[in-house]
Order: C-alpha cells, then sequence, then structure tokens
C-alpha cells in the first residue's frame, strides 16, 4: 500500500506522463514543422519530469519498483492524473486549450512546491519551473492567436474551450493525499490557487475572444483512478512495448 | 505566415550568427520557433530574428564588380608586412 505522499507523488508524476504521451501524438503530425517540433519539445519536458517523480517515487518504495513499473505496468483505475490531462488532442485549437487550462495550474502548482518543505520535490519543482514557464508563455500566446484570429480559428477554440470547461474543477478539488500534501506543508497554502487560475485564465481568454461558458457542473474522478472512456486507449499504446516485451529496455 | 530569418549567439560575448530560417505569423512567435528548431540543443543564449523580406541582399551578378577588385590587394591582408626584429608583444 502507497501512503498518502507516495499517492501525491504518484498523482504528479502520471499528470505530466499522461499529457506527455498525449501530446506525443502530434509527432509527425503538427500542422506546420515548427509547432511539431515546439511540441514535441514540451511532450519531452513532461516525460523528463514524469520520470524525476517515478524515480523519487522508486527510491521511496524500497520494493525494488522501478521508474518503468510506475510507468508502464499499473492498470488504468491505479493511474491518479486528472481528466483534463487525458482528454483527446482534438484539433490544433483544442490541444492549445487544454495545454493552456493545465499550464496555468501547472505554473501556479510548481510555484508552491518548490516552496514546500520535501526536498526532493522543492528540486523538481524549480527545474520543472523553468520548462513549465515557457509551456504557458506558448499556450497562452496561441489561445489569443487563435480565439483573436479568423472566424473559424475562433470558432474553433471557442469549441475547445466549451468542451474541456467541465475538467478544469477537478483541478482544484482536493482529494485526501493533496490535503494531506497540504497539512504537511510539501503543498503548502494552495488556497489562492483557484482564484489566481480564473484571473489568469480569463484574462487570456478576454484577449483572445472566447468566452467562458456556465456550467452547472463539473466532471471529477481522474485523481482518484475514476476515468474517461480515452484513458484505457491511451495506456494502451504507451503500455504497449512493456507488455509484448517484459522487461524490455533501450 | 511570414518568413522569419534567425540569428542565434551561441555564447555571451560571441555575435549573432544565421542560423536558418522558419515560418511564423508574428515576431513573438518566430522567437519561440527559433527557439523549439534552432536552440534545442544549447545552441544559444541570444536570438534574433527578422522578416527575410526585410534583408536586402547583394546581387549575384553584381558578383564580380563587388568582390572581384580586392583580390589583388594583398597589402591589405596583416600578413603581406613583414614585421621589424625590434616589435615586441605582437
Amino acid at each position: 500500500m502507497m501512503d498518502s505522499k507516495q499517492k501525491y507523488i504518484l498523482h504528479l508524476a502520471d499528470n505530466a506522463l499522461i499529457l506527455g504521451q498525449r501530446i506525443a501524438e502530434w509527432c509527425g503530425h503538427g500542422p506546420v514543422l515548427e509547432q511539431d517540433i515546439a511540441l514535441t519539445n514540451m511532450s519531452l519536458d513532461l516525460i523528463g519530469q514524469s520520470r524525476l517523480y517515478y524515480q523519487y517515487l522508486a527510491d521511496l518504495g524500497g520494493n525494488g519498483k522501478t521508474e518503468d513499473d510506475f510507468a508502464f505496468m499499473r492498470k488504468e483505475h491505479e493511474y491518479l492524473n486528472c481528466l483534463l490531462v487525458e482528454q483527446p488532442n482534438g484539433d490544433f485549437g483544442k490541444t492549445i486549450v487544454r495545454q493552456f487550462f493545465y499550464d496555468v495550474f501547472h505554473f501556479l502548482q510548481l510555484e508552491l512546491l518548490s516552496r514546500g518543505n520535501d526536498e526532493q520535490l522543492t528540486a523538481i519543482a524549480l527545474k520543472s519551473l523553468k520548462e513549465v514557464k515557457y509551456h504557458l508563455n506558448y499556450s497562452s500566446k496561441w489561445v489569443v492567436r487563435l480565439g483573436d484570429g479568423t472566424e473559424e480559428s475562433n470558432a474553433r477554440a471557442q469549441k475547445a474551450v466549451n468542451t474541456l470547461w467541465k475538467y478544469t474543477g477537478e483541478l482544484f478539488e482536493w482529494t485526501e493525499y493533496e490535503k494531506e500534501a497540504i497539512a504537511a506543508g510539501i503543498f503548502p497554502e494552495p488556497d489562492k490557487l483557484e482564484n489566481e487560475w480564473a484571473n489568469k485564465v480569463h484574462q487570456v481568454l478576454d484577449e483572445a475572444h472566447l468566452q467562458v461558458p456556465e456550467l452547472p457542473y463539473m466532471q471529477t474522478g481522474g485523481k482518484n483512478g475514476r476515468h474517461t472512456e480515452h484513458m484505457g486507449y491511451i495506456l494502451t499504446e504507451l503500455q504497449y512495448m512493456q507488455r509484448a516485451y517484459p522487461g524490455l529496455e533501450w | 505566415m511570414k518568413l522569419y530569418e534567425v540569428f542565434i549567439r551561441s555564447k555571451a560575448g560571441l555575435h549573432h550568427k544565421h542560423a536558418g530560417s522558419l515560418h511564423a505569423s508574428d515576431p513573438q512567435m518566430a522567437i519561440q520557433n527559433a527557439r523549439d528548431v534552432y536552440c534545442r540543443r544549447n545552441e544559444g543564449v541570444s536570438i534574433w530574428v527578422v522578416e527575410s523580406e526585410h534583408i536586402t541582399a547583394s546581387n549575384p551578378e553584381d558578383q564580380e564588380a563587388l568582390f572581384d577588385p580586392a583580390e589583388d590587394k594583398i597589402y591589405r591582408h596583416p600578413t603581406f608586412y613583414d614585421v621589424p626584429d625590434g616589435v615586441k608583444h605582437l
């Protein structure tokens, strides 16, 4: 059994791994070469971050599990990533809006983590912050370009905002393991995080002439292992090599 | 999308050097694209981008008139001169 701190680290790792895997699907399919490379760069940043968390978990575990076991050999309900990061890429606009919603959160989350009292997580957060600052810069500028671009790009970006908005509530719905991380000072005082997220998101969406939809509910569950129907397909592709050739290294 | 030329400074003190070109819709995107396309392996500490159409280039047909006259002016190279024995610290 994992304790709450291990679950919290697993959650951080899974967010990075699944979003990294999602963006990697663009590799070779980007709308233009420059964006293909940009998206793949971000994917590699995120997969690199997930490795740091999984390695830390492997060090803490003491039961011989490696980072690969964590990344590749678990079942769907054992992944603790939020629902937002597992949503399909859709068109470039949807990928960008998903990235933007997550980047704003990710940046603020890492800022708090970097001030926490777990030395290893603080170090990972400080390293990741540099990468995520760029991700946020990239995605927020693209949201404005698409929203404030042509009629079609605006319509597509708006559709993405409408589709993805219901997965943003979960980011701030603290699970038991997050509450314990907050109480322990690992993830210190996120009281203002939701407001700061909303302010930044509204500011950029306003500039992009995009509207926030009014929704009566939010979809949650991923952080406790209850995923959308897309998760199984992601894992099928992600885990294929390790499942087909157990212990494969390269 | 416009074409941009990218110049990268590899480290402080060195000059920016032409790295290549790319497409972008605005200068900010050009900087981001340049970072992603040309600075993946620690190539740079500074990036300049300029729209390709803003570069005025010499005409290849003028090549002879522009460059050939320098060919026989060997005295413009420092190696043309003998250094007198008495000169130190050169």
